[in-house]
């Protein structure tokens, strides 16, 4: 009998009822929530008379709507009347359900999929839902983690399960050396670069190769976080021994012999040398320069070093207009040289690239430097637990001797729920996943970088190549 | 969940590639606690300028595709967040069917779970009904999900595929969470094996 792949495991291991002719109904481990994609679905289970099946499954956070200026108990939510309303309902749904809530004042709160992982949640060979597209994030632990919408977030309210057809499986194996200043998020937008923004549409990816083994967990969970860029519906990579001691001791990981007993089921887990996937793709990044997004999708991108391209250089006519139209809302000229694009903000966050380990990056490029004259720029961590562990390392110090605004955790500027919106017209080097029109505020323009490309634009007010600075280490 | 039988209705082409849900509905208006409400927001930038005032050259706006109940459009339709508002704008609008080349996975689902229909053909099909939908005035279109067909008026059949389950569920009207409540044994049979670390 051929040998399963990792993603094979985890799903097999979840499937409650499998019929002919039906999609099987697979078990959830783990449901997360935020205050934007559950209100409907609250709503829906008390229309139905339904209870939520497992509250002890189930956590909750927000993080999509919520400002990131100082908390203060006592007053409003949000200075938007209809955001903290939002928040205000998933704080009723919360109590009268009974699911735990890491709300505003909470020293836990984040971005969902950021928490997931702080708290130990997120744990291999677990299947974990929320009704957001980045779930994928979690996959970076070996769990079969997916966003889902409203409707889906009720059934799993209710049933705890989901019908699902299984995906196809692809593989990404990444080889290469990376070189000193290109990160995980230059990887993932180079491999969106090549295989398109539905290049793994209908799979499931697992992430393998040197690259990925060598690759720590905050930068598996940005490669993870952006499967959905290429439009996989999870990204995963084998749980190994750096998962294992990225959760041991934390929260809610199984602890002392439990701990013991999960790793043993772990170690099951990673794909069988003889299983085969329904697709291979390779990816070297011996080559790979820093990343920058010229146009309003992820997979428009090209190196620090290059140009921006001629749309008529695109043969296939769909993509030529596209590309066309991507220039004129970017307010790009085509030959224009990446490291001649001046930009207005610069934001440092997001479920892509908020982790502590981002932070650090990014503060060896900013200390003791300025931020250029007319760039606003602002980091806010991905959760207020990071924030903290920031502060007790003095990284707000550096970011705020440079002119950057160091905020509390949320969303913010990757999808301008909050308060925290682009100007029309105004240009921003970003850390977070999305360069769509409008995304960060209508008329905004968005190039996603990585933490440390995103810290070298703040001080020189264009993109610059962060390898030429000679400010990190190893 | 209403059912889906078989449409006939104006066809509006919208010929873009990779159309993202933060385009079918910008995140400003994703902060209603209810269902409801969001048509008007639908394409919102895309429809309208800065001041509000609708912008008389995108598809949507021309009168000859007013009152239009199924959008043609390009591949990759609906990729980006797992906002389920997007499918609900569309509804709302008062789209029944999207036929393109292909559609992001999430809302491809979300579509199904709202009795929209999204219909997958191929590049060159769509191609030429976005043709058809561009130079003929009132350009009608049937999608018949009984007999899994996409028609016009001019002759033109294609077969479109859906599993049987979902198809199922979108004839019927069925409500997938009682349909799964019917496994509840099963469920906490599997509970009952899995009572974690």
């Amino acid at each position: 009998m051929a040998g399963k792949t990792l993603f094979d495991k985890v799903w097999e291991a979840h499937v409650v009822v499998e019929e002919p002719g039906k999609p099987p109904l697979l078990y959830i481990d783990l449901h997360l929530l935020h205050e934007v994609t559950s209100p409907q679905a609250f709503e829906g289970l008390r229309l139905a008379g339904r209870r939520v099946r497992r509250p002890d499954l189930t956590f909750a956070t927000m993080d999509h709507n919520v400002p990131t200026t100082p908390r203060i108990p006592g007053q409003p939510l949000s200075p938007d009347p209809i955001a903290a309303q939002q928040m205000e309902t998933l704080i009723r749904n919360c109590r009268e359900f009974g699911i735990t809530l890491f709300d505003l004042y909470s020293p836990d709160q984040g971005i969902v999929h950021i928490i997931g992982p702080q708290l130990g949640l997120t744990q291999p060979g677990k299947t974990i839902v929320c009704g957001d597209s980045h779930t994928s994030t979690h996959g970076a632990f070996g769990a079969l983690a997916f966003g889902i919408g409203t409707s889906e977030v009720e059934h799993v309210l209710a049933t705890q399960t989901l019908p699902q057809w299984k995906p196809k499986s692809m593989e990404i194996w990444i080889e290469g050396e990376l070189g000193l200043g290109v990160t995980a998020k230059d990887v993932i937008l180079g491999l969106i670069g090549q295989i398109g923004t539905d290049g793994a549409t209908g799979y499931v990816v697992e992430y393998r190769g040197p690259v990925v083994e060598r690759m720590t967990m905050e930068e598996r969970m940005t490669i993870c976080n952006m499967a959905i860029e290429a439009g996989a519906r999870a990204g995963m990579v084998a749980p190994d021994a750096t998962t294992f001691a990225y959760l041991e001791g934390r929260r809610y990981a199984p602890k002392g012999a439990a701990f013991e007993r999960a790793v043993a089921y772990w170690e099951t887990l990673p794909t069988d040398p003889d299983a085969t996937f329904d697709h291979r793709v390779v990816f070297d990044v011996s080559r790979l320069a820093p990343q920058v997004t010229w146009g309003t999708s992820p997979g428009m991108v090209t190196d620090v070093t290059g140009r921006v391209p001629d749309p008529s250089e695109f043969a296939d006519p769909e993509t030529r207009r596209a590309a066309e139209r991507a220039l004129e809302y970017m307010g790009l000229e085509p030959g224009t040289p990446i490291q001649e694009i001046k930009i207005d903000r610069v934001f440092i966050g997001s479920c892509t690239n908020a982790r502590l380990e981002d932070l650090r990056a990014a503060a060896q490029v900013v200390r003791g430097k300025k931020v250029a004259p007319g760039v606003r720029a602002m980091v806010v961590p991905g959760s207020q637990w990071i924030k903290y562990q920031a502060e007790q390392e003095g990284l707000d110090q550096i970011f705020k001797e440079a002119g950057f605004e160091w905020r509390e955790a949320g969303c913010s500027m990757c999808l301008g729920m909050n308060q925290d919106i682009l100007q029309p017209g105004e240009r921003c080097a970003s850390t977070s996943n999305r360069n769509f029109e409008g995304r960060q505020g209508r008329g905004g323009r968005t190039h996603l970088v990585s933490p440390v490309m995103a810290a070298a634009a703040a001080i020189y007010g264009h993109f610059v190549d962060v390898r030429e600075l000679g400010v990190l280490t190893a | 969940m209403e059912p889906f039988r078989v449409h006939r209705g104006l066809a509006v082409p919208l010929d873009r590639i990779n159309v993202d849900t933060d385009q079918i509905v910008p995140k400003q208006f994703l902060k209603r606690v209810e269902r409801t409400g969001f048509g008007q927001f639908l394409f919102y930038d895309w429809r309208y300028d800065e001041q509000g005032q609708p912008r008389p050259d995108f598809v949507l706006n021309l009168p000859r595709y007013q009152g239009a109940t199924i959008l043609i459009t390009g591949a990759n339709f609906g990729c980006g967040s797992s906002r389920e508002h997007a499918p609900w704008a569309l509804k709302e609008y008062g789209f029944r069917a999207i036929l393109a080349p292909s559609f992001a996975d999430i809302f491809y689902n979300n579509c199904l779970n709202n009795g929209l229909l999204p219909v997958r053909l191929e590049a060159e099909v769509v191609g030429e009904l976005m043709r058809r939908a561009t130079e003929e005035e009132g350009y009608y279109v049937t999608v018949d999900l009984e007999a899994c067909q996409v028609r016009d008026d001019h002759g033109l059949v294609q077969p479109f595929e859906l599993d049987a389950f979902r198809r199922r569920m979108l004839l019927e009207g069925l409500d997938p969470i009682d349909i799964t409540l019917e496994h509840e044994a099963a469920i906490r049979a599997y509970e009952a094996a899995h009572p974690g670390w």
